[in-house]
């Protein structure tokens, strides 16, 4: 089978966030990147899909040129080859925008997919649309906030979704398109000889045409602080009576 | 006229929707549900939604931040090939719609412009204050084939033991700092003492310590307790989005400058293998002398 997964390429935040000068980017000067948790998943899952059932895996981003660093470190967990729609990183992409560049590039590919993973949103912009759009060009049926799947012997697919006091299962014939949740599974870490394969493995580039965005991005705004009065209860273990007389204040004991 | 999708899992998310969509100006609001028995399909709900989106002539239809709200709005999205906005804290009808939203689970927000009409969006969830319930509340309700979509096949119930990490009233986390799976003990041991549920950070759960399920944060559980004691956890953003609902934070930290503390109620500096065993044994002395 064909396993496609889509992953953006996001900054990894650490404790503060401070943004750029023209308010439109976080500042990454002393950022490391990464891709959305989520997506670490479904990277994870398309690599365990294709050891259980054979095939190919390929990892797809939108982004900067620098975004290759991402699909470098997703095929060295095991991930075939890689399709990179690159970007300006000036001008941010919405989400109809995405969705169409990527569906016209599984357009383009020589082979159909049988499963496109998506995360179920970005970590960064959470729009929580671009895989549906791309089910809906593509005629495919979606099924979203995956956290279990399975690849069945009649080319469906069982999909179940955490939901309050249970899953709800959906079986869908493939192709089929899914976003999936961290706890998918636990993504391994990538080893020395994967890192070395991966340089050597293919990637498909192309530069797409970014349209004018319907849902278009002003400015950012860092959230009013909660400016609170933080009240130290001690060092150490001598801090522990301090922080009881506290717990039976909050009436918890 | 102004459409709120009643989607209602969650009947406060659903109030919120409603009172944000009067906000939004003097345009009639109607709220309008789907009776669907055969159960739930997003694209068959979608589809509905969109056509009575038409049939009314909606200018904006707003959707609760519910899985399903920002799940069905993205299907209407995609039929009618119009932008939405998800998880919304404000909006001002116009053309174009203007419109705060939130990203990075709330620990930015983003000013943004929706060009297309209808305007389509979703409500963040606690950003705006729930209409109240009214018995002249009008839910219109429209049809959908129940043959139609995508739809679940099977529920498969499940059965949790002990306090629900999202419901509990206390939650005592950890994190990188715990060190090792077998370092919860310590965290176990207080949150038995205090009733809480036990959390951890993603750092925890992605070095196969805790499961998932633990794990607070923007891709783990939101959880909104009256006390949050958070110990060896440095505080980053992806976990204080899933623990900005918490009324107090208690941080205990060995590293001063941890940025939990910025967000902190009540600091503790030091080492969670001293403090917290310290903590219950204060506990048990102090219920054993009352």
């Amino acid at each position: 089978m064909n396993v496609l997964v889509s992953v953006k390429r996001v900054p990894l935040t650490g404790g503060k966030i401070v943004l750029t000068d023209d308010e439109r980017a976080i500042s990454t000067r002393h950022l490391g990147f990464t891709v959305s948790p989520h997506e670490e998943c479904g990277v994870e899952e398309a690599v365990r899909l294709i050891e259980q059932h054979g095939g190919s895996s390929t990892v797809l981003t939108l982004g900067p040129p620098e975004a290759e660093e991402q699909l470098r470190d997703m095929m060295a967990l095991g991930i075939d080859r890689a399709v990179h729609l690159v970007t300006d990183a000036s001008d941010e992409w919405d989400p109809q925008a995405t969705a169409n560049a990527i569906v016209e590039a599984i357009r383009a590919e020589p082979d159909p997919y049988d499963l496109l993973l998506f995360g179920n949103e970005s970590a960064d912009a959470g729009n929580y649309q671009v895989a549906i759009r791309v089910a809906h060009k593509l005629g495919l049926p979606v099924v979203t906030g995956v956290k279990a799947i399975t690849v069945e012997s009649d080319q469906s697919v069982r999909l179940e979704q955490e939901v309050p006091g249970g899953r709800d299962v959906y079986v869908v014939p493939m192709p089929a398109v899914a976003t999936v949740k961290e706890g998918l599974n636990l993504p391994r870490y990538p080893s020395v000889p994967g890192r070395l394969r991966a340089k050597r493995k293919p990637v498909a580039s192309s530069t797409p045409a970014r349209p004018q965005p319907q849902l278009e991005m002003v400015r950012l705004v860092l959230p009013p602080g909660a400016g609170k009065e933080t009240e130290v209860l001690g060092n150490g273990a001598d801090a522990a009576p301090a922080v009881v007389k506290v717990l039976d204040e909050l009436g918890l004991l | 006229m102004i459409l709120v999708f009643a989607e209602r899992s969650d009947e406060e998310l659903f109030r919120q929707a409603l009172a944000f969509a009067r906000s939004l100006g003097d345009d009639d609001v109607l709220a309008v549900g789907i009776d669907d028995p055969a159960g739930y399909s997003p694209d068959a709900w979608g589809t509905a939604l969109a056509g009575v989106t038409g049939d009314r002539r909606a200018s904006v239809v707003v959707g609760p931040g519910t899985e399903r709200g920002n799940e069905v709005l993205a299907h209407v999205a995609a039929m009618l090939d119009l932008p939405m906005a998800a998880n919304c804290t404000s909006a001002t009808s116009g053309d174009p719609l203007t419109l705060t939203r939130i990203r990075w689970g709330g620990s930015l927000l983003e000013e943004a412009q929706l060009h297309g009409s209808p305007g389509l969006l979703t409500v963040a969830p606690h950003a705006v204050a729930a209409d109240p319930a009214a018995e002249s509340d009008v839910v219109e309700l429209v049809s959908v084939a129940p043959d139609g979509g995508v739809r679940v096949s099977e529920r498969v119930e499940t059965t949790t033991a002990g306090v629900s990490l999202a419901d509990a009233d206390v939650v005592v986390s950890g994190g990188r700092g715990v060190g090792s799976a077998e370092g919860f003990a310590v965290i176990e041991e207080l949150a038995a003492l205090l009733g809480a549920a036990v959390g951890c950070s993603r750092a925890v759960t992605s070095a196969g310590w805790r499961p998932h399920t633990d794990q607070v944060g923007q891709t783990g559980t939101k959880i909104s307790p009256s006390l949050y004691i958070a110990c060896g956890i440095s505080g980053a953003t992806q976990h204080m989005a899933g623990c900005k609902g918490a009324k107090k934070l208690m941080a205990i930290n060995p590293d001063n400058e941890a940025s939990i503390f910025a967000s902190a109620d009540y600091a503790v500096i030091g080492d969670l293998h001293e403090v917290v065993p310290a903590i219950s044994a204060e506990i048990r002395k102090t219920r054993g002398g009352g």
